[in-house]
């Protein structure tokens, strides 16, 4: 079977009810999609098949065959990241970094789908990810700025929402 | 994957229904979010496998007030349903499981202690719907009430109903990563007027209740295990039947 990954083309060996997960990252070793907790719950493991956000951890491979599968190595390059990429160093939205590869998989398909930078409309769209580290605000504050069409400095780090004067220290 | 699994992917209903034949020693895997943790878990260890992925078994139609949802059909594609389906399908899991979850799936899933199962069940029970499914005997068309007895055994092919003239869908939820459904209460009003509620997340399946919230703990069984206890699932109930009366009246 064939699956093409991030517009290169692949003879597929692994057994067909093989998870994608398992392919991705055991038989072609593109590592950006997470093992998080296997069964669906996590977002970790999030790519987009055919442009829609999928678990790659719940798909078997033989459900996929000729279709065009996409990770965070087809975002975009260190040189030249993705509006996404851009948004989430900017804003400091990722700290351990588990949970973003699914997370932006999942902005990405939630902005080009015309996902506007409305706060519950993000979280609906995110809702299947769970940040262990809790950074919620910033990743949200990311999709919002990629979907105003902010433009990033990636030399500096955005100042954090709501996190202004915390402690009272004057 | 240790040993090694037939896997069978039929490109229409008709096939997949020859590929299914009695159901004996076949795994059906349709969206694939509840097989698929038992296989990489290993806790399945499938010896034939039937994927639904091909079989062209989705889609909603009209024909004039009946609605006919294949079993294919994904649980996001049913959220803009009147209640009480649509409501109920937006409540189940995030956007990612929806999308890749069945309606099949849902309504045939086995149950789970630790996680809800059958959201979907509820309102159907509700709008009266028939289930046409084939296996053993062939092909057979029955109420759902009667199918979720035997859901094991047999692959949905489409579930039937006649549109509501009101619905009414309420939930309780518990946070996790996603919000699990503990217990929901479906109820719809029949173009006739008849009355007709469902609950889920009761026991291994959803069940028709009467409608009577003083009656409806003591109708059906109550299960004590990780999303609730069986008193828990007594003192909600009929709250959430209360309350989709009082929607259902609203809407009269």
């Amino acid at each position: 079977m064939n699956l093409t990954v991030n517009d290169v083309a692949h003879a597929i060996e692994s057994a067909p009810l093989t998870t994608l997960l398992d392919v991705l990252r055991e038989e072609l070793e593109i590592m950006s999609p997470k093992p998080g907790c296997e069964q669906g719950g996590c977002g970790a493991c999030t790519v987009l098949v055919d442009g829609t956000p999928q678990r790659a951890c719940l798909t078997p491979v033989a459900a996929l065959d000729g279709a065009s599968i996409t990770t965070v190595e087809g975002l975009g390059t260190p040189g030249a990241m993705s509006p996404v990429q851009q948004a989430f160093t900017h804003h400091y939205a990722a700290q351990c970094g588990y949970c973003t590869s699914g997370m932006m998989m999942a902005a990405k398909a939630y902005l080009d789908g015309g996902g506007t930078d409305d706060h519950h409309a993000i979280q609906e769209a995110l809702a299947g990810h769970v940040c262990r580290c809790t950074g919620y605000v910033k990743i949200i504050a990311a999709v919002a700025a990629v979907a105003r069409g902010d433009s990033f400095d990636l030399t500096v780090t955005a100042p954090s929402v709501g996190m202004v004067n915390v402690g009272g220290v004057s | 994957m240790t040993q090694a699994t037939e896997v069978l992917i039929p490109t229409s209903a008709a096939e997949a229904a020859s590929a299914f034949g009695d159901g004996s020693g076949v795994t059906v895997i349709a969206g694939g979010t509840i097989v698929l943790p038992e296989i990489t878990y290993g806790r399945l260890k499938p010896e034939k496998a039937l994927l639904l992925t091909r079989a062209g078994l989705s889609g909603v139609t009209r024909s004039g007030t009946t609605v006919t949802i294949g079993a294919g059909t994904a649980v996001q594609d049913l959220i803009d349903q009147p209640a009480p389906l649509g409501p109920c399908a937006a409540n189940v899991a995030d956007l990612e499981i929806r999308s890749q979850g069945t309606l099949g799936g849902n309504l045939c899933a086995g149950q789970g202690h630790d996680a809800p199962r059958g959201d979907l069940q509820g309102p159907l029970l509700a709008l009266d719907a028939v289930a046409r499914s084939t296996g053993a005997g062939g092909e057979r068309s029955e109420p759902l009430a009667d199918f979720l007895e035997d859901r094991g055994n047999r692959l949905l092919l489409d579930v039937s109903f006649e549109e509501p003239a009101a619905g009414a869908f309420e939930a309780i939820d518990y946070p996790h990563t996603h919000e699990y459904t503990v217990l929901a209460v479906s109820g719809a009003r029949a173009s006739d007027g008849t009355l007709r509620l469902a609950g889920t997340g009761l026991a291994d399946h959803a069940r028709l209740l009467s409608g009577d919230p003083e009656t409806a703990a003591g109708e059906v069984p109550l299960d004590n295990d990780a999303l609730a206890s069986s008193w828990y699932r007594a003192k909600v109930l009929p709250v959430l039947v209360r309350r989709v009366l009082a929607e259902l009246e609203e809407s009269a």
